[in-house]
């Protein structure tokens, strides 16, 4: 997993509430086994027509977006499905963050497990944010993960909460499963534990 | 004395593995669930890395997203070729790694979570998880059940622990009795339209009363596999005596002195008098009315007797939203929800694809045709739903009606196989997502019980069911 330290980019607006996850990544796209190349479907029913032509008016298809590092959402982004191909369409688009006023729990947790960070912020705060979006390629915002700061393009910062845990992993690109292997007598442990408590699980 | 717990506390406190000072916990998984979609950069991962699956026993794979329902289905060209290359890896996949499994060709597959509890994996008191989000369902038997990303599939495959921070506790209390016409499904998105999509963000849902209390195992499966559409992390119901009952004699439910043991401590498993619930919603059941979606979000909801609202009746980021819905669902502020046109309706899906939705349905259908011209399919849950349909001869009722009558799978719940909408096609159906695109791209999805679905289909709009009841009771 790639590290999150901070990033300065363009951010593009997406101010719709309960951007799904359908939206996100359609299921004809779900049918890889391969985590990679889904960028190129990223939101595509949004994106392109029946034909396969881009529809100019969706942000990400807007000459200032199209290097879109960051986006500004609306509230419950990421709602649906468990799919992770979901912070992989992002990931392989070029996304690193995610900003908006709360997230679906299993999308939160699989951004991390991909190197995005997804910040969570009060509505003032998105709304500040979504206006400094819009300024499109002109405005870069700052998301600094080490000082949980956003800073907008004007200089106004804003702060955020993280887990410290997901922090910890995040900026040093660590593997959860080899973390958790450091545990393995703890599992042996409780397996020996439950077969004795309740043999039938 | 322990401070008093919710049954969430309880079964969480009973799998703690490792505890950080900073309140992450190692959380032991009990079962895990697998289907072709969410499955194969995991077990990809195990490969890279050289690791094994630590407990295959506990591992259950199915494949049910992508398989084809039609009857032709054993020859593979009814399936695309990135769909068998997904079904083939998870043959593969459930081969190499030793993991349970119940492939097409067996009467045993299904739809993940229908199988699972019909086999006896699910248990009360257990941790389930499965790369798939309605895993929910598993928490109508009291076990911990929720859906996590292919890099959570591939962890607990290797350490059969999971990395997670404990929810808050919600309660969602359904207090009387239903009125006929009514059902979980009715239920549960009425719970959905109170709460909003994002209602149970950060918490586990405890559903209580005695409307819940009422309702049969089935049920309460439809009742908790929609607590993801409001956003919850999992859904619980307490077990009682319908659940041991529903359990008991499984193929992999225990025996004899394992039995008695399991049943002395799912005897444990209940909210303590006094519990703290962070959140706490209470809805009378004899308030609750049969339902249908009318929007793009599961929230979007109201009674059938009900009209099509106006987006400025809304506030904030909603108001675009709703308005974005209603185009994209071709539909007007003030027209009657009961004068809604369908061109299709679909029964079946992990929310209401089991034996009493199939029942629930054909007593509606029993002796009467679908409308001309209105596509219609059944799509049993699992392999044996549809065996147990045909012996009770609902299978007939369905094939008279019209019906086409399908092998088991997801289906059009997400169509991710053939059985797709077209554009602009508008469908009546027994899921539970009616997002954009979701059951095809342009297609636009009411949502609704077994029953209402039933009802629909014969009159070829979105129809009351209570006004079909007259001639059953």
């Amino acid at each position: 997993m790639e590290k999150f330290t901070t990033l300065t980019g363009i951010a593009a607006p997406m101010p719709l509430v309960n951007i799904d996850t359908d939206m996100i990544i359609p299921k004809q796209f779900l049918k890889t086994i391969a985590r990679t190349g889904l960028g190129k479907n990223l939101f595509d029913e949004m994106r392109y027509t029946l034909d396969g032509a881009e529809i100019p008016d969706f942000v990400l298809n807007q000459t200032a977006y199209r290097k879109s590092q960051i986006l500004v959402a609306g509230d419950n982004f990421g709602c649906g499905s468990s799919r992770e191909h979901a912070p992989w369409a992002l990931l392989d688009f070029g996304i690193r963050c995610v900003i908006a006023a709360s997230f679906a729990d299993i999308f939160f947790n699989n951004c991390f497990k991909n190197g995005i960070l997804p910040v969570v912020l009060p509505q003032v705060a998105i709304d500040h944010l979504m206006e400094d979006a819009k300024k499109g390629a002109n405005a870069r915002i700052t998301v600094d993960l080490e000082t949980q700061t956003v800073t907008a393009s004007d200089g106004i910062t804003f702060a955020f909460e993280v887990d410290a845990f997901k922090k910890h992993c995040l900026m040093n690109g660590l593997d959860d499963i080899g973390l958790t292997l450091e545990k393995v007598t703890a599992i042996d442990a409780y397996e020996a534990k439950t077969a004795t408590l309740r043999p039938w699980a | 004395m322990t401070a008093p717990r919710t049954l969430y506390d309880k079964i969480w406190d009973d799998h703690v593995v490792h505890q950080a000072e900073d309140g992450t916990c190692l959380l032991y998984i009990d079962r895990h669930l697998v289907h072709e979609v969410t499955s194969p950069q995991a077990f990809e991962g195990l490969r890279v890395t050289g690791r094994k699956v630590r407990a295959p026993e506990k591992t259950i794979a199915v494949p049910d997203h992508n398989v084809p329902t039609t009857l032709d289905r054993a020859n593979a060209a009814t399936m695309t070729e990135d769909s068998r290359i997904q079904v083939e890896a998870l043959d593969r996949n459930a081969r190499d790694f030793g993991i349970n499994y119940y492939p097409v060709s067996d009467v045993r597959q299904g739809i993940v979570h229908i199988v699972g509890p019909e086999q006896g994996w699910t248990l009360p008191g257990m941790t389930v998880v499965c790369g798939d989000s309605h895993t929910a369902t598993h928490g109508a038997f009291g076990s911990l059940a929720h859906g996590i990303g292919t890099s959570e599939v591939e962890h607990v495959l290797a350490t059969q622990t999971l990395i997670q921070r404990k929810a808050r506790n919600m309660k969602v209390e359904i207090t009387g009795s239903l009125r006929p016409g009514v059902t979980a499904k009715d239920i549960t998105l009425t719970v959905i339209g109170e709460t909003g999509t994002a209602g149970g963000t950060g918490h586990v849902i405890e559903y209580c009363g005695q409307a819940i209390r009422e309702l049969s195992m089935e049920g309460r499966m439809t009742v908790c596999n929609m607590a993801i559409e409001g956003g919850a992390r999992a859904g619980l119901i307490a077990p009682d005596e319908k659940t041991y009952a529903y359990c008991m004699g499984r193929p992999h439910a225990p025996k004899a002195a394992k039995w008695e043991a399991a049943l002395a401590y799912w005897k444990t498993l209940y909210t303590d008098e006094g519990a703290h619930f962070d959140k706490h919603v209470t809805i009378r059941g004899e308030d609750i009315a049969p339902v249908v979606t009318w929007g793009t979000s599961p929230e979007d909801v109201l009674p059938i007797t009900g009209v099509v609202p106006n987006p400025a009746d809304f506030t904030g980021g909603k108001v675009e939203a709703v308005q974005r819905s209603l185009d994209y669902m071709g539909l007007k502020p003030g027209q009657k929800l009961s004068e809604i046109e369908i061109d299709t309706v679909f029964i079946g899906s992990c929310t209401n694809g089991r034996i009493e939705d199939l029942r629930a349905a054909a007593a509606i259908l029993k002796g009467k045709k679908k409308k001309d011209g209105l596509r219609a399919m059944v799509v049993p849950g699992s392999g044996l739903v549809r065996a147990q349909a045909e012996e009770e001869g609902l299978a007939q009722i369905f094939i008279d009606a019209g019906f086409e009558w399908r092998l088991a799978g997801c289906s059009m719940c997400l169509a991710m196989n053939p059985d797709q909408l077209a554009p602009g096609e508008r469908c009546a159906a027994t899921s539970n997502r009616n997002f954009e695109g979701r059951q095809g791209r342009g297609g636009r999805t009411h949502l609704l019980s077994p029953a209402m679905a039933a009802a629909a289909a014969i009159t070829g709009r979105l129809t009351d069911v209570r006004n079909m009841m007259g001639e059953m009771v």
